[in-house]
């Protein structure tokens, strides 16, 4: 495995555990408070939609020219990944609230607790909940699966990463019972949001034309240089918040 | 509004989101790399300060907006 490909399926795992652990949140307090087999099924449609989306889109972005890919998605990417980049910043420095998953849980086993109706049967709520935390969660991920692994060549190993990423954050949820409320989240999106721009930098100027100085190594130093940047600026807006 | 312009807003918000300014920059800066590029001139060195640059001062909108009231920058 090349180190190309080391940073891809790394950033795909951290980027949909982040994003499993709140879909995880959402599907717990539907599940704990109402009927779990509805919500199971919910997430299960999710899941469906967004292998599909994967599916029906992989082949077209793959197929089109190297530099027309890389210019188009590694700068998608890039504007993409500045815009988590800049959100954990803040978050960082105190500026933007942190995401907090027990009082998610809180709200949302409220709300799911008022919501009434509920039968012994299939109950709706539960799974629409369900299935819409899932599918917008997930739908960042697909989106990083497509451009990372299209770059690539390698949307089986982007696949492969974000399911193990949903298989090792469900693990947690059943063995805790509970929201994974300590799991660092900010620190886990500001790696992705690192990533994300430095791949989307390197594969954009690639794409343009540009020859980088030593090739595939100038992507560890474009990732040091965005990780002190962006640690420079939280530094920085810290000390003045 | 029609299920299109629906879709491309909710792809236009899901991508570049609140701040188009960067947005504008990264594809400004990569004009810029294709046209040095094109020059046969040596531009792996746009890139780097360009990004770097722009979310410096993105964070500088989201900070100073945030100390003005009723201002809201970043969702």
């Amino acid at each position: 495995m090349s180190g190309a490909e080391i940073g891809l399926a790394l950033s795909v795992f951290l980027a949909c555990a982040v994003e499993a652990v709140e879909a995880l949140t959402i599907v717990l307090a539907v599940g704990t408070t109402r009927s779990w087999s509805s919500a199971l099924y919910g997430v299960g449609a999710a899941a469906v939609a967004l292998a599909a989306i994967v599916v029906a889109l992989g082949p077209a972005l793959s197929s089109l020219p190297i530099d027309v890919l890389r210019v188009l998605v590694g700068g998608v990417l890039l504007i993409f990944g500045l815009q988590w980049l800049r959100k954990a910043i803040l978050r960082a420095a105190g500026v933007k609230a942190t995401h907090d998953e027990l009082q998610t849980y809180a709200e949302e086993t409220e709300a799911a607790r008022s919501a009434g109706g509920l039968g012994g049967g299939f109950d709706g709520y539960s799974f629409t909940i369900s299935f819409k935390g899932v599918l917008l969660e997930g739908l960042e991920v697909a989106f990083i699966v497509l451009t990372f692994g299209s770059n690539q060549h390698h949307i089986d190993v982007a696949a492969a990463a974000a399911g193990l990423a949903v298989l090792v954050v469900a693990a947690a949820g059943v063995a805790a019972r509970a929201p994974l409320a300590r799991v660092p989240e900010n620190a886990m999106k500001f790696a992705v949001g690192v990533m994300l721009s430095s791949f989307g930098m390197f594969w954009g100027a690639e794409g343009a034309g540009a020859h980088w100085p030593a090739g595939d190594g100038a992507l560890l130093a474009i990732i040091a240089l965005m990780a002190l940047a962006a640690l420079s600026m939280t530094s920085a807006v810290r000390s003045r918040a | 509004m029609s299920r299109v312009s629906a879709f491309f807003a909710g792809a236009w918000e899901f991508v570049v989101g609140d701040d188009w300014r960067t947005a504008l920059g990264v594809v400004a800066a990569l004009g810029v790399t294709a046209a040095l590029a094109g020059a046969e001139i040596a531009a792996w060195w746009v890139m780097p300060p360009a990004v770097i640059g722009l979310l410096a001062l993105s964070i500088r909108r989201a900070v100073s907006g945030r100390r003005q009231p009723g201002v809201s920058p970043d969702g």
